[in-house]
């Protein structure tokens, strides 16, 4: 494999920007390198300076590039006992105060993390009550987020984590097999409204009871979380909850101070002030 | 005079290992000096879906308390730290940690070939690599990094392993420049403290 220089990477997030306004500059360097080497590879590009001239002729092509650059491994219920804790006492406390509850999948991916808030949501009898907004940068894999369609090889390993959260039904109840694909019952996401939207550029659109953003602000850097993070606070309602992924932490954060730890273990934070 | 090539101050140890390295690590953990002042920086491979009880169990009777650092942390001097279960650990420019989620490399998350390659990116010639028992190559690709960026690097010798593909795997690819028994890898962190003390 051959290596690539900073200035390489600096040429790349430049013409992105030019071009396409999207905005890298602030990712994080170790896996952001490792993101363009595996397309420099996966596309057999011999050199960064060809992989420049493709993006900047082939709009069609910056799409998969965009595609493949973003971080799509994700798991249903991944971490179970932070799944179970929301079921227990966070809905649940959210449920004291109002009626209806508002959550916000920041950087869904392919949608499995949207599909096991469904799950929870309707075995607690409130999906109906429920209004979901899951968003990503990438608009391909927005699309295999709304068809919910997966791996069969992945259901396992989903529906361990599932057995885990100790759910109230099987995690087969919820899928079909079709063609050696998984395809999970549309029911479940027919109120959830997938949308584009560029965490690092986009406008704060909402306000939530809870958001969900786990394992994503780890591909920036800490300039760009400060950033990201002051937005996600904006879009809390005032005692909303956010959630970041179990080693992320909002110590090192401007406005940390801003919330505080309601769970440490699960890394669930609270807001309480504006 | 030391039988180690020592040519630079060092600012960091990386240590690999896989199947049949948790004796070897707790061995060494347990052998470190309490003032060792190097970070030593560990990626090893782990149960994915087991996110407590590993750091518990290598603090046990290790030296100094093991952590696993959360996404963004300073590295500092005199600390051990685990790459946490289910993440990839690299080194980032700055000196601190970097977590992802990204594909398994080598079919293990955390790799070790990530850890090894970055920081040797980061530490260049101030980083020693060591890597131990372990049953697949993960780890290999990360000592050629170390080595080509001039650092220095050792595998557990194979005879002593439970399984040898991985430091087997390491001299395939790129010249080691110490292969040892955990004792004499102890022998040498005792060696290297010294010299960092100097």
């Amino acid at each position: 494999m051959q290596d690539i220089e900073i200035s390489d990477l600096r040429r790349i997030t430049e013409l992105i920007k030019e071009t396409y306004n999207y905005d890298f500059t602030n990712y994080a360097m170790s896996s952001f390198k490792r993101r363009i080497l595996r397309i420099l590879e996966l596309y057999k590009f011999g050199s960064v300076d060809l992989l420049i001239k493709r993006l900047k002729e082939d709009r069609a092509f910056f799409e998969e590039f965009l595609a493949e650059l973003t971080v799509n491994v994700t798991e249903m219920f991944r971490d179970p006992s932070f799944w179970r804790e929301l079921r227990d006492q966070i809905i649940p406390n959210i449920l004291l105060n109002h009626n209806t509850i508002s959550i916000w999948h920041a950087g869904c991916s392919s949608g499995e993390e949207v599909f096991s808030m469904a799950i929870l949501l309707k075995e607690m009898g409130i999906l109906d009550r429920s209004k979901i907004i899951a968003t990503d940068i990438d608009k391909v894999i927005l699309q295999r987020a709304r068809s919910g369609v997966y791996a069969l090889k992945n259901m396992e390993l989903n529906e361990k984590n599932y057995i885990r959260y100790q759910g109230t039904s099987s995690l087969s109840n919820y899928f079909k097999e079709e063609n050696g694909k998984a395809v999970m019952d549309k029911s479940l996401v027919e109120h959830v409204s997938f949308r584009e939207h560029d965490l690092v550029q986009g406008m704060v659109f909402n306000k939530f009871d809870l958001i969900l953003c786990r394992n994503v602000m780890i591909y920036f850097n800490q300039t760009l979380q400060n950033t990201v993070l002051k937005k996600l606070h904006e879009s809390l309602f005032k005692y909303g909850y956010l959630i970041i992924g179990s080693k992320e932490s909002l110590i090192w954060c401007e406005i940390s101070n801003k919330f505080i730890v309601v769970n440490n273990e699960e890394k669930i934070y609270k807001k309480i002030k504006d | 005079m030391s039988r180690y090539k020592f040519n630079t101050q060092y600012k960091a140890v990386v240590i690999g290992g896989s199947a049949g390295s948790f004796q070897g690590i707790t061995r060494i953990l347990q052998a470190l000096p309490s003032d060792f002042d190097l970070p030593i920086i560990m990626a090893l491979h782990r149960l994915k879906h087991v996110r407590n009880g590993f750091e518990e169990a290598l603090s046990i009777k290790s030296v100094k308390p093991v952590t696993e650092p959360f996404d963004k942390e300073q590295i500092k001097r005199g600390k051990v730290y685990l790459a946490p279960a289910n993440y990839h650990m690299s080194v980032e420019l700055g000196n601190t940690f970097a977590l992802s989620t990204e594909e398994m490399v080598n079919n293990s998350r955390p790799s070790i070939d990530i850890t090894l390659e970055t920081a040797a990116y980061v530490y260049s010639t101030k980083l020693v690599g060591i890597l131990l028992s372990g049953a697949n190559k993960d780890g290999a690709w990360g000592m050629k990094k170390i080595k080509d960026r001039g650092g220095l690097t050792i595998v557990q010798e194979p005879s002593e392993c439970m399984i040898d593909t991985m430091p087997t795997s390491a001299l395939k690819i790129t010249p080691i420049d110490h292969i040892l028994k955990i004792d004499q890898i102890i022998e040498f962190l005792n060696e290297l403290h010294k010299h960092t003390k100097q």
